[in-house]
């Protein structure tokens, strides 16, 4: 537990994705194959079921660090956590306890149903043999709410590293169902696995912004135009009669988009398609806010299914026949792309992308305007001689967004940022005007120089009205340019609205705080956008 | 609760906490004639007084944080009589030359004890327990959550983290604020692994320190003509300010960690992104804030910055009279150097 414990504090200490992997790979090759197991298992969220009511873990901890239970609450309240609050305020160990990561699972899971005295009993003596990281793991795996800030991929990532295997290749073997009581680490990551071969994806092909005047591009005759549509960048690969899903970060989400499993049966082998992840209803896309209910959880339930489906927006074929067509030019592809799309129904699950006819760059501008009505981001611009390449390339595809919205709102509350920022207030909240009141409603990190942030963070801490442990509320003064690519309503909110990708543009010094926006101007945009 | 009860020896008033019967202040954040200072940190020793009164080893720090101050000093223990009121200055352990101010009128003793910590870091004179029926008392960590580990403890990490980054070649960077906590850890540093390199505010309180006859290990200030190879395995120390500056950048690689008893918590350590957060503080813990004030056998305490509400809360249920006071003290400081958090009061000479 010692060396599992280490590598939680290291991984959480670093925000480097090389040093994340680097602390990995070690712990690989300390820990024996059951803690392995166990490890992958809880950084892929496969947690042990709670077998002991925090209500309880409260109780047992206050009494033994000889504090009243109201304190103790206190205490939770400052620190936020509490997995973390126990660890600190239990008295210091007088044993030190040896078992291994997957030991304590065991035990964890073996209180399950047992009666009060005997699971007090148990945990009281793991507390009395571990240090505060050790602490922090178990009350975290007793707990139940294990996050550790590793993705799967660096994870695949070191695994891969540690086996001396190829990422793309072992990533499907950490989908399904899997628990470490129904296999082993060796059948996991070891055994002959032919979808090892058949799962790997290619590299996406990325476009830049346009950086001046599309017309510069030449004559439009020798461009596709096309929507850029607003959901998660996707390759479908159907091959061997199995469906593999990748997303733009090269993870492997199969298992998150049950919609695509029948185009294993759909669409033939030897079929990868590039699209987009497109929520999706009655003929029209749904804004990207719906698909974000369902990334990030574990299980996709028939009710997300119902309220947040998907199709694939198909952009470009890769693979047809069994064959990498990467290197014919574009408008070859996309015949056989509407070729394919024809010939197989894949029930309204495979839409194609349909081309932008436009006479010219006038017409085309006309076009992107209309991107908001639509649900789209604005337009592609993709040269039909163009080969698929690899990675983010200029010349042959360019992306040509459309402009972003704005709204002056005043900074409310301030907060210090991460990393090379730690010491700036670089995380405002902001609000717009409801009559006399002021309303939160967006949060925004990024924008500004560091200049100005340094000039800022001098005048939050002269202008702080209240401390909330980081937070700081701050007289309502500042205003800024905020610019968000989409806005909907929200219930979560008090505003009632959230946007989508909020960032400062501006300072607007020249904007005394009473001119800044109304709730009613976010309205208004709620209406026209949202 | 009031705080000011109408006959009470010291009092809170929007200046400082006031002796009325001997017209003096201690500890003012405003403009006073008369200041009896606890500790030359900036929350506590400020500028603008007419006279200072405070121990013999903290005034040589803040008559070189102060500038051209009337300052007056007193040894440890040795009583001064104004306006019939008994003061004297008793060792806070805190920093060097901090005191606990013990303030007596006709049978009634108060003790104003400023900040404080039980462990003796070697540098500073070692605290001492005042009985008193009236105990203020700072909070800064007034929580069961903050537990202290032996100073040994916490050096032998530091040390090893520095001996395993110099096996690297990479630059040690510790931060910590430049008077107490920097000599504290210089004192802990285990200098065969490498030269220590000081940011010159640090370097300009050793220099007062060293003056005032206290040795301190060798240290070499840092100054823009030093090539960057010559840190590499090597340490730096500076203060909290020094992090994430252009300063900073000629030391590379490097690896970072900060001092303070805030990186106790998991929030602090990562907004931080430190890579070692190592839990020294200049304050006591929780255990030790409990042991004092018993020590004192005080029938009422003040409580001052920190957690003043939870804290008094407690006490009382302990069967102490206890309410909270409203300072301007900001105890241990992430992000600088005790600075006064309300009003803009600049300390020249810093
Ligand atoms: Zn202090």
């Amino acid at each position: 537990m010692k060396r599992f414990a280490q590598l939680f504090a290291q991984l959480d200490q670093t925000t480097k994705t090389l040093k994340k992997v680097e602390h990995l790979v070690s712990y690989l090759n300390e820990a024996d194959d059951d803690d392995k197991l166990w490890t992958i298992a809880i950084l892929s969220h496969r947690r042990p079921k709670r077998t002991v009511k925090t209500s309880l873990l409260r109780i047992w901890a206050s009494e033994i660090a000889n504090v009243p239970l109201w304190l103790f609450e206190e205490s939770y309240h400052v620190v936020g956590d509490l997995a973390e609050t126990i660890a600190l305020m239990i008295p210091a160990k007088t044993q030190q306890h040896t078992k291994r990561l997957t030991d304590w699972i065991n035990i964890i899971k073996a209180l399950d149903k047992k009666d009060e005295d005997y699971k007090k009993a148990v945990v009281l003596d793991a507390w009395s043999g571990m240090d505060y990281n050790e602490r922090f793991v178990f009350n975290k795996l007793i707990t139940g709410g294990f996050r550790i800030g590793v993705s799967q991929k660096l994870m695949m990532r070191a695994i891969a590293q540690y086996e001396g295997q190829e990422e793309n290749a072992m990533a499907h073997r950490l989908m399904g169902n899997w628990t470490p009581d129904t296999i082993t680490y060796d059948e996991l990551i070891r055994s002959e696995n032919p979808l090892d071969d058949i799962s790997k994806p290619y590299p996406f092909y990325l476009a830049y912004s346009v950086e001046s005047e599309p017309s510069e591009l030449g004559e439009i005759s020798e461009w596709l135009l096309e929507r850029k549509w607003d959901g998660i960048r996707g390759q479908v690969i159907i091959r061997e009669n199995q469906v593999f899903v990748w997303s733009r970060g090269e993870e492997l989400v199969t298992d998150k988009f049950p919609e695509y499993h029948s185009l294993g049966l759909d669409l033939p082998n030897g079929t990868v398609i590039d699209g987009e992840i497109l929520p999706f209803a009655d003929g029209k896309p749904l804004t990207f806010n719906v698909l974000q209910t369902r990334i990030g959880r574990k299980n996709i339930t028939k009710k997300i299914l119902q309220s947040a489906p998907v199709i694939l927006m198909c952009y470009d074929l890769l693979e047809h026949d069994g064959k990498d067509i990467r290197n014919l030019p574009l408008r070859e592809r996309r015949k056989l792309l509407v070729q394919l799309l024809k010939d197989h129904d894949t029930k309204g699950i495979c839409q194609l992308s349909e081309g932008v006819a436009v006479e010219n760059w006038d017409a085309a501008a006309v076009e992107r305007s209309r991107s908001r009505s639509l649900m789209s981001e604005g337009l592609m611009i993709k040269r039909l001689d163009s080969e698929y390449k690899i990675g983010r390339k200029k010349g042959d595809w360019w992306k040509w967004k459309i402009d972003p919205l704005t709204i002056d709102a005043i900074m409310l509350y301030a907060q210090s940022g991460h990393g090379r920022r730690a010491n700036l207030f670089t995380d405002y909240t902001f609000a717009v005007w409801d009559g006399e009141n002021l309303v939160p409603f967006t949060k925004a990190y990024s924008g500004l120089t560091d200049k100005e942030f340094n000039e800022i963070t001098k005048w939050v801490r002269k202008n702080t009205k209240e401390k909330f442990g980081p937070v700081r509320s701050v007289n309502p003064e500042l205003v800024f340019e905020i610019a968000f690519e989409g806005i909907n309503a929200s219930k979560r909110h008090k505003s009632g609205i959230s946007l989508r990708f909020p960032r400062m543009v501006r300072w607007r010094r020249d904007k005394p705080a009473k001119e800044a926006n109304t709730l009613n101007d976010l309205k208004k945009m709620l209406e026209l956008y949202g | 609760m009031p705080v000011h009860q109408k006959n009470d020896l010291l009092r809170f008033t929007p200046k400082g906490i006031y002796c009325e019967q001997a017209d003096v202040y201690i500890d003012p954040w405003r403009p006073v004639d008369k200041a009896l200072i606890t500790h030359g940190h900036a929350d506590h020793s400020r500028w603008g007084h007419k006279s200072y009164l405070a121990t013999e080893s903290a005034a040589p720090v803040i008559q070189y944080r102060l500038g051209k101050i009337n300052i007056q000093t007193i040894a440890y223990g040795k009583k001064i009589s104004i306006n019939g009121v008994d003061f004297s200055f008793h060792p806070a352990g805190h920093i060097i030359g901090s005191a606990q101010i013990r303030v007596a009128y006709k049978g009634e003793v108060w003790v104003a004890s400023g900040d404080y910590k039980l462990e003796n870091d070697g540098i500073s004179e070692a605290f001492e327990s005042v009985k008193c029926h009236t105990f203020i008392t700072e909070s800064t960590f007034g929580l069961p959550i903050y537990d202290w580990k032996p100073q040994q403890e916490i050096f032998a990490d530091i040390n090893a983290w520095w001996r395993t980054n110099a096996s690297l070649g990479k630059v040690t960077f510790i931060t910590g604020y430049s008077l107490g906590k920097a000599q504290r850890i210089l004192n802990g540093l285990d200098h065969s692994i490498g030269k220590i390199y000081t940011h010159s505010a640090v370097e300009n309180i050793n220099e007062v320190i060293r003056q005032q006859g206290v040795s301190l290990p060798s240290t070499n200030r840092i100054h823009k003509d030093i090539p960057s190879k010559d840190f590499e395995s090597n340490l730096v120390l500076a203060p909290p300010g020094a992090l994430n500056s252009s300063w900073m950048k000629k030391f590379k690689p490097i690896s970072i960690g900060i001092a303070s008893g805030w990186m106790a918590l998991r929030g602090a350590r990562r907004r931080r992104a430190a890579e070692r957060g190592f839990v020294l503080s200049d304050h006591v813990d929780w255990k030790d804030l409990n042991t004092v004030i018993k020590a004192t056998e005080a029938e009422r305490v003040i409580v001052t910055h920190g957690y003043t509400k939870v804290y008094t809360q407690y006490l009382k249920e302990q069967g102490l009279q206890a309410e909270a006071a409203q300072t301007e003290f900001t105890g241990e400081n992430l992000e600088g150097e005790n600075i006064p958090s309300i009003d803009n009061s600049t300390t020249p000479n810093q």
